[in-house]
């Protein structure tokens, strides 16, 4: 029914945006490869210095390692955290459902920059110091929705008595969640971690404010922005980071879907 | 070595939402007393919130009663939880483990108890093999048709060798004509392991044809239990006689009562029928009913004495069967099924002819309610 | 009831931490929105001067209210970009429709912070745009104006945005049934027609929850404008953030926050509201 113009037209506009999406990235991992300390045009010869140089920069591997460390950790809590959560709302009816539904869908859309400033009071005043952890700490609350959401996801897919059958063959409560509930997740929650960890590893605005002297891997770069003669080794790293991303949620995509039942949709 | 597999003593079963007043509980069972013996086929019969599931589920503990005890093998199983009962369950949606194979799922609860793998592994064989199912131990529930996933659920249930054996409305996914096979098949897989089982379905031909015993429920409350002849025949109160198959409901005036027979009148004319409940004086009311097909039906004057008048409204046609609609004299209906046992059976009433309907007295009995 | 005892077990943890990492926080923060200052004694004293100071303080509306508007902005264009790419592949590319979407999703996985450093390059003088240009000849000289302005921040944002605003307007366009559009057929509809009088109405709910979930987090930002925006592209969350690092007036940048706290909150409300008449729409 619509005209063949009106088709073509979509396709041009959709390529085109995802072109532009891309682009950025695209430009940035070619240029990871150009022999020349400025990014500009045009492109100067090929050369993997840049990439030989970020490993002898110790700042930069100790911001890997506590980026790597950081998302490990924030990334386990967060999805045990919203493992327990969604066996409680997909399974049990209790008053304060809607009310923690909401409060941990409330990370999604408030500003980081509150969250931020807010933790950075209470960590002040209470007098823990400013980490990694700290940022780590937050982190959890950022990603928890998201964990809340995939794991949620997979649990509505499967009969609801499948604890009570456990239990009646002979398991306790807790043995039941370990034998069936917990395995018949295990995709999603691999899905899930590998979320978290996409979401604390990148994340800047937070970890920013909460650090100290700990930096993460995204605000050691910031950091490096000022220095010009820096910025091949900055290009470099992110081109690197990106490419990282783009794998790890390509697989927890693929996890999320391989793991779902034919009768849902993705 | 007691008689006695289940006991429920004034079992009552409340569910309060928080939020109602007082008085405004909703009454799941109520005050229920049962008795099932070992070794029997005992039925929960009745429609959907009738509490036959919750009944069930008090059993196998995954409710606690309000009020009231239950034993199972004469144990108290009071702050017993479902996990340490002698009880295993046959769920409605087969609640299979999807994540693990047949014959796992079939394992699992010797794996609970720590049965040591060689046995493990000679039970589950058995129990395949015991529900028709010896080769497909490897495979996964998804692979299954709905009758096999049935079949895997009750070998997982029956490899822990329980005392009890619940299930609750195993068939009602199947279609209707692997449903009948099926029912056949349990009724003699129960007899083979000697177990006691305890059914729960909603469909009165099922529970007929499978139980040694019924128990009718509506409401919460147990109205009668018997075996499925003394259900059918002899129903204590107008929901039992209208649940299990069809009745025929008539009000009738007492004017005597004698040796279990009470005279009556259904408008002016004269009926003898049996006394089923009650103690009816002479000049009360009473109902009482009577099966279509224990109804004969006449020409006026070929009927005996004591039969109610009335015009036939439809004649309908099934095959092995008419059924007369007639409309009484004193104004109720009555449902006649005459069986066609010959050629001259077919086509004896018209629409609009004259009849008159009559029964021997010990198929019509009084009830209660 | 162990089922009680199982819901505290689960439930308990998460919510816990919610309380104690998320809410509890924000609580300290209004607390702390009247302290006098941040040393010694002055911790003590507890004080409406922060407030009126902020309500006297005609920068402080003014940078919201642009700040406000900018997000507005941003998230307009951004569904107005977003919806014919929904649109798109809702109706015209068939069962590759999701893994398409997930195409355009997928960059905005990589790190936030290295895309808007990856456009600071694109667009800056010394940057790639401005070379290209050069090399080409279309320019004689380096063109500045690219970068370190407001437009530079509305430009990367919508980027930044557009992908994400797809998915609910995407999701609410999959939910209408085919056979309206039919039946509108059926009934004289031209294909314009249809898509006014049917389409569109339908898939309000999720543009205006694009909207929303775009324009809420956008009126906090203070990290695109931190690198692209210089001087101009200032915007109000870079005000708190200079209250916090560098000022060092936390109970000021505690009442600044409160102040987006209540406009984020606000427009939360106005959410609510919209998407309840939107629900009446599609009937």
């Amino acid at each position: 029914m619509q005209r063949k113009s009106s088709i073509s037209l979509g396709a041009i506009y959709y390529w085109w945006l995802v072109a532009v999406l891309f682009a950025p990235i695209f430009l940035l991992i070619i240029f990871s490869f150009n022999n020349s300390t400025q990014l500009v045009f045009p492109f100067k010869g090929f050369t993997l210095q840049w990439y030989a140089k970020l490993l002898e920069s110790r700042e930069m591997l100790e911001a890997v390692r506590t980026s790597v460390f950081l998302g490990i950790g924030s990334s386990l809590l967060s999805t045990s955290l919203g493992a327990l959560g969604a066996i409680a709302i997909t399974r049990f009816k209790f008053a304060g459902k809607g009310a923690f539904t909401a409060v941990a869908a409330m990370p999604l859309v408030i500003p980081y920059i509150i969250l931020g400033v807010s933790l950075l009071i209470m960590f002040n005043e209470v007098g823990i110091h400013l980490s990694a952890w700290a940022a780590g700490l937050a982190h959890v609350v950022i990603s928890l929705p998201y964990a809340l959401l995939i794991i949620t996801s997979r649990l509505v897919g499967f009969p609801a008595n499948l604890e009570e059958a456990a239990m009646d063959l002979g398991a306790s409560y807790w043995g039941a969640l370990m034998r069936v509930t917990i395995p018949i997740c295990s995709p999603a929650l691999v899905a899930a971690f590998l979320i978290c960890f996409t979401i604390s590893f990148d994340e800047f605005a937070i970890a920013s404010f909460l650090v100290g002297t700990q930096p993460t891997l995204p605000v050691y770069l910031y950091s490096q922005l000022r220095f010009p003669t820096r910025l091949p080794l900055v290009v470099s790293l992110a081109a690197i980071l990106m490419v990282v991303s783009m794998i790890v949620v390509l697989l927890s995509e693929w996890l999320r879907r391989i793991g779902q039942e034919p009768s849902q949709r993705s | 070595m007691s008689a006695s597999a289940v006991e429920l003593r004034n079992v009552t079963k409340v569910f309060t939402s928080g939020r109602l007043a007082e008085g405004d509980e909703v009454y799941a069972v109520k005050d229920a007393n049962l008795t099932i013996s070992q070794g029997e086929f005992f039925t929960l019969l009745g429609p959907s919130g009738c509490g036959k599931t919750t009944t069930l589920r008090l059993i196998a503990g995954f409710e606690a009663p309000t009020r009231g005890e239950i034993y199972i093998q004469d144990q108290p199983m009071v702050a017993v939880p479902p996990n340490n009962r002698p009880v295993n369950t046959v769920f409605q949606n087969y609640a299979l483990f999807p994540h693990m194979t047949v014959a796992k799922n079939v394992a699992f609860g010797l794996a609970i108890k720590r049965v040591p793998p060689a046995e493990q592994e000679q039970r589950v064989k058995e129990s395949l093999e015991l529900v028709q199912l010896a080769d497909m131990g490897k495979r996964r529930p998804s692979q299954l048709s709905g009758g096999q996933q049935q079949r895997v659920a009750l070998a997982r249930a029956l490899v822990n060798q329980p005392a009890v054996l619940l299930l609750d409305e195993p068939l009602g996914a199947l279609d209707l004509k692997l449903r009948k096979a099926m029912q056949l098949e349990l009724k003699q897989l129960q007899k083979q392991v000697g177990i006691t089982f305890v059914y729960v379905t909603h469909d009165q031909e099922e529970a007929l044809t499978m139980s040694d015993r019924i128990a009718v429920m509506n409401a919460g409350v147990i109205l009668q239990v018997g075996d499925p002849v003394s259900l059918y025949e002899r129903p204590a109160s107008r929901f039992v006689a209208d649940f299990i198959g069809e009745s025929n409901f008539f009000a009738a005036t007492v004017v005597s009562l004698q040796d279990g027979r009470i005279q009556a009148r259904v408008g002016d004319e004269p009926v003898t029928v049996s006394l089923g409940e009650g103690q009816p004086q002479a000049g009360q009311q009473v109902s009482f009913s009577v099966r279509p097909e224990k109804m004969r039906i006449d020409p006026p004057q070929q009927s005996p004495a004591e039969a109610l008048s009335g015009v036939v409204q439809e004649v309908v046609y099934i095959g092995t069967d008419t059924r007369y609609m007639v409309l009484l004299d004193s104004g109720e209906r009555a449902v006649v099924r005459v069986q066609i046992g010959c050629a001259a059976d077919l086509g004896r009433f018209q629409k609009g002819d004259r009849v008159k309907v009559h029964w021997n007295p010990e198929d019509a009995r009084t009830l209660s309610g | 009831m162990e089922n009680r005892q199982r819901i505290t077990f689960l439930i308990g943890p998460p919510a816990l931490y919610l309380l104690l990492f998320f809410l509890l926080p924000m609580g300290i923060m209004v607390f702390f929105s009247f302290r006098a200052g941040m040393m010694g004694a002055e911790r003590n004293i507890l004080t409406l001067d922060n407030y009126r100071e902020y309500l006297t303080n005609a920068f402080f509306h003014r940078l919201l209210f642009r700040s406000a508007l900018i997000a507005f902005t941003i998230s307009l264009i951004s569904v107005l970009l977003a919806y014919p790419l929904a649109y798109y592949l809702v109706f015209h590319t068939g069962a590759r429709r999701v893994t398409l979407l997930t195409l355009t999703i997928i960059p905005t996985w990589t790190s936030y912070l290295l895309r808007i450093f990856a456009w600071k390059l694109i667009l800056g003088s010394t940057g790639l745009l401005n070379s290209l240009l050069l090399t080409l000849g279309i320019i004689e000289r380096a063109s500045p104006i690219l970068i370190y302005s407001r437009t530079a921040v509305m430009v990367t944002l919508v980027y930044v945005w557009v992908p994400f605003v797809a998915l609910p307007i995407f999701a609410a366009l999959e939910r209408i049934d085919r056979n309206l559009l039919e039946a509108a057929a059926d009934l004289g509809c031209k294909p314009w027609e249809a898509f006014l009088r049917v389409t569109l109405p339908l898939s309000l709910p999720g543009v205006v929850a694009g909207f929303f979930f775009a324009m809420i987090p956008t009126l906090g930002e203070f990290v695109t404008p931190l690198l692209v925006g210089g001087a101009q592209g200032s915007m109000y969350g870079n005000l708190i953030q200079d209250q916090f690092m560098r000022a060092l007036n936390w109970p000021m940048g505690s009442v600044m926050s409160l102040a987006m706290l209540a406009v984020v909150a606000l427009l939360l409300f106005l959410f609510t509201r919209v998407a309840s008449i939107s629900d009446l729409l599609e009937i």
